[in-house]
């Protein structure tokens, strides 16, 4: 278990240590920045997070992918992965560790967006609760898009290949709805109950309301449902299972 | 300390290694030469539990690479064949986390780590960036991450690749000094280094043991031919030749162009020659009496054994033929 620590550590010493982390937290803070500032600027405006939340459920499908992209197509393209798949570390234990290093970097950027909601709290009288759910929602949508975007970076030592599956499989999942729009049925359910964030009407600039449908919707709504944890959850563990096992079909190669 | 079994591996219908056994003893320094593509690198990744074997078992330290993969990898310290490194980390911050890596502890990772920079010789570049160094001392930094953990195996594939000659010189004397206490399988195709280096040589062509035997046996086994190195003064080189080429057990002759006997020769106004004869048939004696007998001057004349570079050829070139 202590190894999960010691990889997580070195990864973040490497976003901080490179230009990335700053470059990434910065574009965060300017996109999410422009979707708050949007969505409150008007006179009578509601004072609450949902612009911000809008703004950054739509640029983690590339942020996170982005963050994920190098760390395990490095390790394959310089070789470095054949050092640790052949030190006594256990595959799961590579690729929490890799995934903790991603997380805690998107938290610390999460931690910087928190002067939004000073602001909110300066010049309005803001709702607690839809901030609080808001929150926790985007933490567990990090988690999962950081899942997605590190499973795609194990498919290929090319670090590009990683991101462009990444965004792929996200935004995929993400415009899922105008596929479940058109079937019906069991089908269609099954398409809805996989969608991960909002769909477009991010792009809604009057309501900037996030998608009613997808599972970020009630988050943002100041709603938590048990459902909504569960689907983020599960699709954390999925994907970082099914890293393990890209990983583990690297040694059959 | 490795033990292979009836070992194979297959890439889809492709096999890599054939049929592989071989032991190595408690320390025993051994070589394992083939040309590339041979199956070295993908043995080396089976004993390392880098990938499993297809058919066979392979065992390392005592246990099963398969079965107990990381009790086995915790005895061996592996270099692969393109460096692993980090190239934004400090050589320190670089073996540090990587016998972090291989579990030991912290105070156990301070005192190594002096000790193996140390006995690389990177003293003066323990602070330097990886990415900043010369191949070869990338090369002494993967050494070292490799002979951290004390291990009881060392597996190094290819490590003088690609660096330049004085360098592969002290890599070489370096991997000596280790062979003194660990037990070691180093594979090559360069076959020299493996002669100097290991008192065992594996030779795998087409992923099959073809000859396992001490680089000297290898030697006396496979010679077909005596060479001879024959230097006169005095005399005009085709008749020389021509005289030699007429003596019943020479094979051929030829002017010696091996640049150190040229600039001796052009130093010495001396002609230096090599001569191929049938083994067993006294040619050093009678090529002597027919200088002598010609009135040419002999300055040198000396049986040359034969490298293990020709010895591999030969080798290959038999199997070929197989």
């Amino acid at each position: 278990m202590r190894f999960i620590w010691y990889i997580a550590n070195k990864e973040v010493r490497t976003y901080f240590a490179s230009p990335m982390a700053y470059v990434v937290s910065a574009a965060f803070l300017a996109i999410t920045g422009f979707f708050f500032v949007a969505s409150v600027s008007d006179a009578f405006s509601e004072a609450s997070v949902r612009g911000f939340l809008a703004g950054a459920v739509f640029f983690m499908i590339f942020m996170s992918p982005a963050i994920t992209m190098r760390l395990l197509a490095e390790e394959q393209k310089i070789g470095t992965l054949e050092l640790l798949l052949t030190s006594p570390v256990r595959e799961f234990e590579i690729v929490v560790g890799k995934f903790l290093a991603a997380f805690i970097t998107v938290l610390a950027m999460l931690v910087l967006s928190l002067y939004f909601v000073i602001i909110l709290f300066v010049y309005g009288i803001p709702d607690v609760g839809p901030i609080l759910t808001g929150y926790l929602g985007l933490v567990l949508y990090a988690a999962a898009t950081l899942a997605i975007g590190l499973f795609a970076s194990a498919l290929s030592p090319n670090q590009i290949v990683g991101l462009v599956v990444g965004a792929g499989l996200l935004t995929g999942l993400t415009i899922i709805d105008f596929v479940s729009d058109r079937v019906t049925g069991i089908t269609s359910e099954i398409l809805d109950a996989l969608q991960l964030g909002a769909s477009f009407s991010v792009f809604d600039l009057d309501s900037f309301g996030v998608a009613e449908s997808g599972h970020f919707a009630d988050f943002a709504r100041g709603i938590l449902s048990v459902g909504d944890v569960v689907y983020y959850l599960s699709i954390t563990a999925v994907f970082l299972m099914l890293t393990v096992i890209a990983l583990e079909t690297r040694r059959w190669r | 300390m490795i033990k292979l079994e009836h070992m194979s591996k297959y890439y889809g219908p492709y096999p890599a290694v054939l049929d592989v056994s071989f032991e190595v003893l408690k320390g025993e320094i051994v070589g394992f030469l083939g040309p590339n593509g041979a199956g070295k690198t993908t043995t080396m990744r089976v004993l390392t539990g880098y990938t499993p074997p297809t058919r066979g078992d392979a065992v390392v330290a005592g246990y099963n690479i398969v079965s107990h993969s990381l009790d086995a990898r915790r005895h061996i310290g592996y270099l692969p064949e393109t460096v692993p490194l980090y190239l934004d980390m400090t050589v320190t911050d670089y073996l540090n986390y990587m016998g972090s890596l291989r579990g030991m502890n912290r105070s156990w990772v301070n005192e190594r780590v002096p000790k193996v920079i140390d006995t690389v010789r990177l003293n003066d570049y323990r602070d330097a960036l990886v990415g900043k160094l010369s191949k070869g001392f990338r090369q002494r930094t993967g050494i070292a991450q490799a002979i951290l953990h004390e291990p009881d195996v060392l597996i190094l594939d290819e490590p003088t690749i690609g660096i330049d000659p004085i360098q592969v010189v002290e890599t070489r004397e370096l991997i000596s000094e280790l062979g003194e206490d660990h037990t070691l399988l180093l594979s090559s195709h360069i076959l020299p280094e493996v002669s100097m280096i290991c008192r065992r040589v594996l030779v795998i062509h087409d992923g099959r043991i073809v000859a396992d035997d001490r680089p000297d046996h290898l030697s006396e086994r496979l010679q077909h031919s005596e060479r001879i190195e024959l230097t006169i003064r005095g005399a005009e080189p085709r008749a020389v030749i021509g005289e030699m080429r007429d003596l019943p057990m020479v094979v051929d002759a030829r002017r010696d162009n091996r640049a150190e006997s040229v600039a001796r020769a052009e130093r010495d106004g001396t002609m230096p020659l090599i001569v191929d004869a049938r083994p067993n048939a006294r040619a050093t004696e009678v090529i002597a009496n027919k200088v002598i007998e010609q009135g040419w001057g002999l300055v040198n004349l000396t049986p040359l054994p034969l490298t293990l570079e020709e010895i591999f050829l030969e080798l290959t070139t038999e199997e070929d033929l197989g």
